[in-house]
């Protein structure tokens, strides 16, 4: 397992490097120069060629690319233009702030999902069922930066019950909570429904419930478990999804966290900030990823033993044919 | 006369899917003594496996449906106990073996614990216990008990059938339902899967409902047989009636579709054609269209039950007159 | 396009050849697609957008970019059904405008990204070993940007226009359709009929795009259908964030942002742009299912 781990985490250095040398060269090639942007339009030639010599801006894109990857290796992704802070620091303020959303967000989504998915495959085809089906389908579909203007406006402009930005108590994070984890609930949902339905249809189902099983038990014991892998890729994926896809809530309810960075990094033509930015989420992501690897294993006796098989002292034994 | 365990009189049961009713099992009826095993023969789709879901109470309702007749177990009828008192009866008195073991047993729990889990559903004991009995009825099927923490991909399609079989009699039932238990096996673990339910069957004193296509299997096993098409018995009898004496013709048919050792015939012959749609059962016979003696009188109207000899029974109109 | 077409022709032509009765299949799967009620109602929706961004002066008589200062937030009435914005403009004819723009940028990105990731999938599914390899790796790069920044970075590094939003999505969308392709391509490409096509020298192009892609259509055309949906999301929250259509062009995205300002006083302005979307992506998403069901049965759930 560990050698897997291993592997994996040396496999991600590769895609690294590409994420790296994309997210440099559109900073480096996008139009208008980084100085004008930094120093103002009073600047004058000296100051951006200093600027620029400082910055090492003048070296050849080659060059710049190479120095930067070897800073990032070290967990130096330069300074911000903006700030001169450390951009690992800029990222470290922001990210635990993204993070807790995010994660609220999924821990609303996988819980009202996976019930609602549960319910409506168990009463396949009632009104419950129709209604979240439904349900769902308006959740995929509704633009997330929309649904966070609408909640503002019934909660905050209509009825005053809660606050339209900012992150300052608990209520703050409801909407932007709320509003972030949509798009999953529905998605976990309808996962959860297919693959609880085929499940219930399995023959180890049958088996159960000819044990004599009580049909909850059937459901959650042998069904659910059985159903649970599928949840799992989609309510993962979704989670690596919101650390980057917060970018547009964090704009609608004016909350600094990685996306909103991010965002106004562009913007301000921060090319540190955004490189550095980008690079941490999708570093991020890919452990999120390989989290859901291990915890298949886990999960999944099949897959656990195709692991651990190398260290196993019983070999699988094949039945003797005499 | 030994009592009846299991007594099915008249059964109904449909399956409704969208505007179509598939008429799977249409007036059954059948007797097993206890400590008989009962042969219940029949192709694909002919409702052997719905008589067996009606009997466990599993029948998937949507779609399916018991729309009459009675299911007596030691004389009650399991068609009114409520599905609590269902619960106490599966896995407990009356156990089900499933044709496919590759899927019967749940990938994601060890054998141990689904063998133990019905020790512990109709037995006062520990969770330890359970286990150890589970691990008991592993060695009985003839599998080492050590391997109880092992999960059912680590064992080949005889071993969980093995598993299977140890599920269904860890509680001792008196009635066995074998639904095709060797069909997806390997030939030469098919004999040995047969052979152990036999000997636990007789070591348990369980009675025994054995649903195959293969009247192979049938005579090694069984002492009575019942033949099933398009969800009617249309033969039934002790072995040697059916073996001997077949009499309907669709059970003659079958006899001409296995090979022979003992006599020289040139070719088999295959009963012709198809059975018929069971959304729409023709009036009458339901073999008249492949059967070679049919006559007008087939195509309509019900055809009578007929008993021939003591305890033989055929639904054909060419008996008619010649009850015994 | 006329590439998509050909394409299309040639692949129809050999389903038929390859599918046995391949008319009454198409059939079928009509018939079961019309059963689903859910999927015909998204079939009339998208076809009504698609007329409305043909030809959007059928249903309004006010130009969307015409600004007229004295009628400025005008609340929804029979003159102005979803009212007028901070410049007086018509909200209804500039969502009815939007209508042109979203489909555009949904239908492009989609053709784009399913012609390119489609190639690069069934490339690797089909030669396996390094080329394998290297164009998943490339894939797993793509896939390693959050959508989002990836398009994000792409419209600022290129500029905000029409299309370098295409071109951003597109390369953001590419994945998907590599993977889907790749995954069917290899469970096809074992199969007895490919081997049949080897067996009488067909090269492996021929090979390819007759034999191995027209049985890997049906998860191909799902992901298409159900892209369109979230194209338009993100195309209209790229904008939503300033990094998509310039103004005044009528966009529902950047409606809904130059809205904001606005939420505490006037709700039509926001409103009735994201309703539009949603409506949009709803109507795509229910195209999409219903045709998954009906192209593949055993998927139904």
């Amino acid at each position: 397992m560990l050698k897997y781990i291993f592997k994996r985490i040396i496999m991600m250095i590769p895609v690294m490097l590409g994420v790296t040398f994309i997210t440099f060269s559109m900073m480096y090639f996008s139009p208008g120069e980084t100085a004008d942007y930094i120093l103002g339009e009073l600047a004058t030639e000296e100051d951006k060629a200093l600027f620029n010599e400082q910055n090492g801006l003048n070296r050849p894109f080659i060059v710049q690319y190479v120095s930067y990857v070897a800073d990032a290796v070290t967990g130096d992704f330069g300074i911000s233009y903006a700030t001169r802070q450390p951009v690992m620091k800029e990222i470290m303020s922001a990210f635990p702030t993204t993070m807790k959303l995010s994660l609220w967000a999924e821990v609303f989504a996988i819980v009202i999902g996976v019930t609602l998915g549960v319910v409506s495959a168990v009463k396949q085809y009632s009104f419950l069922d129709n209604a979240t089906r439904m349900f769902a389908m308006i959740g995929v579909s509704l633009p997330s930066f929309w649904e966070g203007l609408m909640l503002i406006i019934l909660f905050s402009v209509v009825l005053g019950w809660l606050p339209p930005s900012g992150l300052s108590s608990w209520k703050h994070w409801i909407l932007p909570a709320f509003t972030l984890s949509t798009w999953g609930l529905a998605a976990c949902m309808r996962m959860t429904r297919s693959s609880m339905l085929e499940a219930i249809r399995e023959d180890y189902v049958r088996t159960a419930r000819a044990k004599g099983q009580s049909e909850i038990v059937v459901i959650m014991k042998h069904a659910f478990r059985n159903a649970v892998l599928p949840i799992i890729t989609v309510a993962g994926t979704d989670f690596a999804k919101l650390l980057g896809g917060a970018a547009v809530i964090e704009t609608v309810f004016s909350i600094n966290g990685i996306g909103k960075l991010i965002v106004d990094g562009i913007n301000t033509k921060n090319a540190p900030l955004v490189q550095g930015g980008i690079l941490f989420v999708a570093i991020a992501m890919s452990l999120i990823n390989l989290m859901i690897d291990i915890i298949y294993a886990f999960v999944d006796p099949r897959i656990r033993s195709q692991y651990v098989s190398g260290k196993k002292t019983k070999a699988p034994k094949k039945e003797k044919v005499s | 006369m030994s009592e009846n365990i299991l007594e099915i009189k008249d059964l109904y049961v449909q399956y409704s899917a969208g505007k179509d009713t598939v008429r799977a099992v249409n007036g059954i009826t059948l007797s097993l003594e206890k400590g008989e095993s009962l042969g219940l023969v029949g192709e694909t789709g002919a409702g052997k496996t719905t008589t067996a879901l009606s009997i466990m109470g599993l029948i998937p309702n949507p779609p399916g449906k018991i729309t009459g007749g009675e299911i007596l177990y030691r004389g009650e009828n399991l068609r009114e106990k409520s599905e609590k008192e269902m619960r106490k009866i599966r896995g407990h008195e009356i156990s089900m073996i499933f044709q496919d073991p590759m899927t019967a047993l749940n990938p994601m729990l060890t054998v141990g614990d689904q063998i133990a889990e019905v020790i512990r559903l109709h037995q006062n004991v520990t969770k330890a216990e359970a286990f150890q009995r589970a691990k008991e009825m592993m060695e009985v099927v003839g599998i080492e008990g050590g391997r109880a923490n092992e999960y059912p991909h680590q064992f080949s399609g005889g071993m969980k059938q093995r598993i299977v079989i140890a599920i269904a009699l860890a509680c001792n039932p008196s009635l066995l339902i074998a639904d095709e238990p060797t069909t997806a096996l390997d030939v030469t673990i098919q004999a040995q899967v047969l052979e152990l339910i036999e000997q636990l069957k007789r070591k348990y004193d369980t009675s025994l409902l054995l649903i195959t296509h293969d009247l192979g299997v049938v005579a090694e096993v069984c002492n009575k047989v019942a033949i099933i098409y398009a969800g009617e018995i249309v033969e039934y009898g002790t072995l040697a009636h059916i073996y001997k004496n077949p009499s309907h013709p669709y059970t003659i048919g079958l006899f001409g579709s296995i090979p022979n050792l003992n006599e020289t015939v040139t070719r088999l012959k295959p009963i012709p054609g198809l059975m018929p749609d069971p959304t729409k059962l023709p009036e009458g016979c339901a073999f008249a269209e492949r059967c070679g003696e049919a006559c007008e009188k087939c195509m309509k109207g019900a055809v009578p039950y007929i008993e021939i000899e003591p305890g033989h029974m055929v639904r054909c109109t060419k008996f008619a007159g010649k009850e015994n | 396009m006329a590439a998509i077409k050909n394409k299309k022709q040639a692949v129809n032509a050999s389903s038929n050849e390859v599918a046995v009765g391949g008319h009454g299949q198409a059939k079928e799967i009509i018939g079961r697609f019309m059963r689903n009620k859910a999927a015909v109602f998204g079939l009339v929706i998208v076809a009504f957008l698609l007329i409305a961004a043909m030809f959007p002066q059928l249903f309004t008589k006010y130009d969307p970019i015409a600004q007229d200062l004295r009628a400025r937030f005008l609340p929804p009435s029979s003159e102005h059904l979803f009212g007028t914005d901070e410049y007086g403009r018509d909200i209804f004819s500039r969502v009815i405008y939007g209508c042109r723009t979203s489909m555009e940028i949904g239908l492009v990105t989609v053709a784009i990204s399913c012609v390119v990731g489609v190639v690069i999938g069934a490339v690797a599914g089909f030669y396996s070993g390094v080329t394998d390899n290297v164009l998943m790796r490339f894939i797993d790069i793509l896939m390693a940007i959050p959508n989002t920044l990836l398009g994000i970075s792409i419209v600022a590094a290129l500029g905000s226009t029409i299309p370098n939003l295409i071109i951003a999505l597109s390369i953001g969308s590419i994945a998907g359709y590599a993977r889907v392709t790749r995954v069917s391509v290899l469970s096809t490409k074992g199969t007895e009929y490919v081997e049949a096509a080897y067996s009488t020298g067909a090269s492996d192009a021929r090979i390819i795009f007759k034999y191995i892609l027209p049985n890997c259509l049906a998860p191909i055309i799902v992901q298409a259908t159900m892209s369109i949906a979230t194209t338009i999301m993100s195309a209209t929250g790229l904008s939503f964030l300033g990094l998509g259509v310039p103004p005044p062009t009528p966009e529902w995205g950047s409606m809904a942002s130059s809205a904001r300002a606005y939420i505490r006083d006037y709700w039509w302005l926001v409103t009735f742009p994201g309703l539009a979307i949603m409506t949009a992506a709803f109507s795509f998403n229910l195209f999409g299912d219903g045709l998954r069901d009906a192209l593949d049965p055993k998927l139904k759930t």
